[in-house]
């Protein structure tokens, strides 16, 4: 395999894109929120296909500002109808997800039959297109990523204590509901970064498996963080490289079967958290019983 | 007569998919549901692998297989450690990822696209039938009408079970009642309405037509029959609504449905007598009022 430019910049953009994800993944995870990120990814297409019909051309930019107000009104919405009404979390946000991409896809129809006609190439942003990015589009997307990967490392203490403790952290004067809304902008804009390359569903399979795979090897938020990065970086390298081997292999779906045979890994061997280990232990515990027993009994 | 099939086709959708949802919302398993509709795409396709055809039967067989593995992986994923929403997550997301990826190797240049699954061919509903007891109708009819029928049997026969098992699992256990059972039968028939659904309307708006319906009519009332018929109503008349607006504005006619369920939800979310959220705004301005003076 030969490394083109082209595809050394879809690398890049792929491993930065695995980092930011995991790293933001992770506290989605742990606030235990991962189907919010869901919902924010599919929510994210109506905001493109309105950007579209409004300045009638594809500017990246505008179409990703768009994507991110849509985004950020559905995780607000997901959390006002839990506020104000009876319904749980899980039927809000099946709500939400399945309302606004039914939305997105009344607006792709309507500007896909617009005087531009099928040119718009919007549907890409269904299931992404990362081995086709233009290269001025990557380099937004790396930079994105690294703003990202940034600010979680800069927040990383303040928002350990938000998730864990909140009401200690609210103590000694953190702003905590300004913290939480930078950590809600931040899932977003990990979203908007995305979804060109992955698509807007496979995008939240970047938030979640990353960070559920790295729970698996520790119990430390530091540790499970870089585990986390970790994967989101392997799985990227993996998915551009697996996918460049053959014609006709989309990028985004390999990216994520990457991350989840990562995770069949984590979920299996992972010390002490391991099914193996999980069932040695159990087996060890059972025969220490037995040996109890045939003891007491003497 | 097509603008008629295509209407009873939305509205069977609304019919049996309000039906099915009204216990996914009760036992706070919506998102289930919505990881079975994106999972059906999998079992479709290795169904469609197999066989080498598109016949409905097998679709409906790889897709209800599709579904059980997804209930199944998530229940394992959860025993061995892991959260709800993340187990959901990963599940739903990787075997969605492996329908993809077999749909360009293996099936690249079939009827079978991915943006056919997401959205659905209402308006193709017309042509496509099957001829029962010298009674021609459209195919996706036909399942449709199968499936209601298993949803309506399935409730007249568990009913007492099945809202025993949801309200208090504990009790249900107590006297001997199989609820993992029951969980798994239940989401089988979630997976086969998805199928059936999905085929005419995509699985966009399946999502909608299961959540979105049960979730307003659990806004509106408090007895699991009075839910059942304000779903069912709500389902239907986004289906017909989304239809004409669809065809005002020459668009995605399932997409417009499931825009008209949102629509009907926040109506309901907001001007609900006594507990929608203008309400409860007006009541506060008045208390502070009667506070002021």
């Amino acid at each position: 395999m030969i490394l083109t430019g082209n595809l050394l910049w879809v690398l890049v953009g792929a491993i930065l894109l695995g980092i930011a994800a995991g790293l933001n993944g992770t506290f989605a995870f742990l606030q235990k929120q991962s189907l919010v990120g869901d919902a924010a990814a599919h929510a994210a297409l109506p905001g493109i296909a309105l950007a579209y019909l409004i300045v009638q051309q594809k500017d990246l930019p505008i179409l990703m500002l768009g994507a991110a107000i849509t985004s950020t009104l559905a995780v607000y919405m997901i959390q006002w109808i839990v506020s104000q009404s009876k319904l749980k979390a899980d039927g809000a946000i099946g709500l939400v997800l399945s309302v606004f991409f039914g939305f997105g896809i009344v607006l792709i129809t309507l500007v896909n039959q617009g005087a531009s006609g099928n040119q718009s190439g919007l549907n890409d942003f269904i299931f992404g297109k990362a081995a086709i990015m233009a290269k001025s589009d990557l380099i937004w997307l790396s930079g994105s990523a690294l703003l990202i990967i940034l600010m979680c490392l800069l927040f990383f203490k303040e928002w350990k204590l938000m998730i864990f403790d909140p009401v200690f952290a609210k103590g000694i004067g953190l702003p905590v509901e300004r913290l939480r809304i930078l950590l809600t902008a931040l899932t977003v804009l990990t979203i908007v970064t995305g979804i060109q390359a992955v698509g807007v569903i496979l995008m939240a399979a970047m938030l979640i498996i990353p960070a559920a795979a790295a729970r698996f090897w520790s119990n430390h938020l530091g540790i499970i963080l870089v585990t986390s990065a970790f994967f989101g970086a392997l799985s990227g390298a993996f998915g551009t490289i697996i996918s460049s081997l053959r014609v006709g292999l989309s990028t985004g779906p390999i990216i994520v079967l990457s991350a989840s045979s990562l995770f069949l890994l984590s979920y299996c061997f992972a010390p002490t958290r391991g099914l193996l280990s999980k069932s040695r232990k159990k087996k060890v515990v059972k025969q220490h019983k037995v040996v109890q027993e045939a003891t007491s009994h003497e | 007569m097509n603008e008629f099939w295509v209407i009873l086709t939305g509205s069977l959708v609304g019919i049996t998919c309000g039906l099915t949802g009204v216990f996914l919302i009760l036992r706070k398993t919506a998102m289930i549901a919505d990881a079975i509709s994106h999972t059906v795409l999998f079992g479709i396709v290795v169904a469609f692998m197999i066989t080498q055809s598109l016949n409905g039967f097998w679709m409906l067989v790889g897709a209800a297989i599709a579904g059980i593995l997804t209930t199944y992986l998530v229940q394992v994923l959860q025993t061995g450690g892991l959260q709800e929403d993340a187990a959901i997550g990963v599940v739903f997301t990787t075997l969605f990822a492996l329908g993809i990826l077999f749909i360009t190797l293996f099936a690249g240049n079939v009827h079978l696209d991915v943006e056919h699954v997401l959205m659905g061919e209402i308006t193709f509903v017309p042509w496509d039938t099957w001829n029962v007891f010298g009674l021609t109708m459209p195919k996706a009819v036909w399942m449709l009408l199968i499936v209601l029928l298993l949803n309506v049997l399935y409730l007249v026969f568990l009913y007492k079970e099945i809202k025993l098992s949801t309200f208090d699992p504990v009790f249900a256990l107590s006297i001997g009642l199989p609820i993992v059972a029951m969980h798994y039968s239940y989401m089988t028939l979630v997976s086969l309405t998805t199928v059936a659904a999905f085929d005419s309307v995509g699985a966009v708006l399946v999502v909608a037509m299961l959540i979105g319906p049960a979730a307003a009519a659990y806004l509106m009332s408090k007895s699991v029959p009075g839910m059942i018929a304000w779903s069912m109503t709500i389902g239907v008349t986004a289906a017909i609504t989304g239809y004409y607006l669809a065809k005002l504005w020459n668009t995605s006619i399932a997409g417009m449905m499931a825009a008209m369920i949102g629509v009907l939800f926040m109506l309901v979310f907001l001007l609900k007598p006594h507990d929608g959220w203008l309400w409860k705004v007006l009541k506060q301005i008045k208390l502070k009022n009667v506070n002021a003076s």
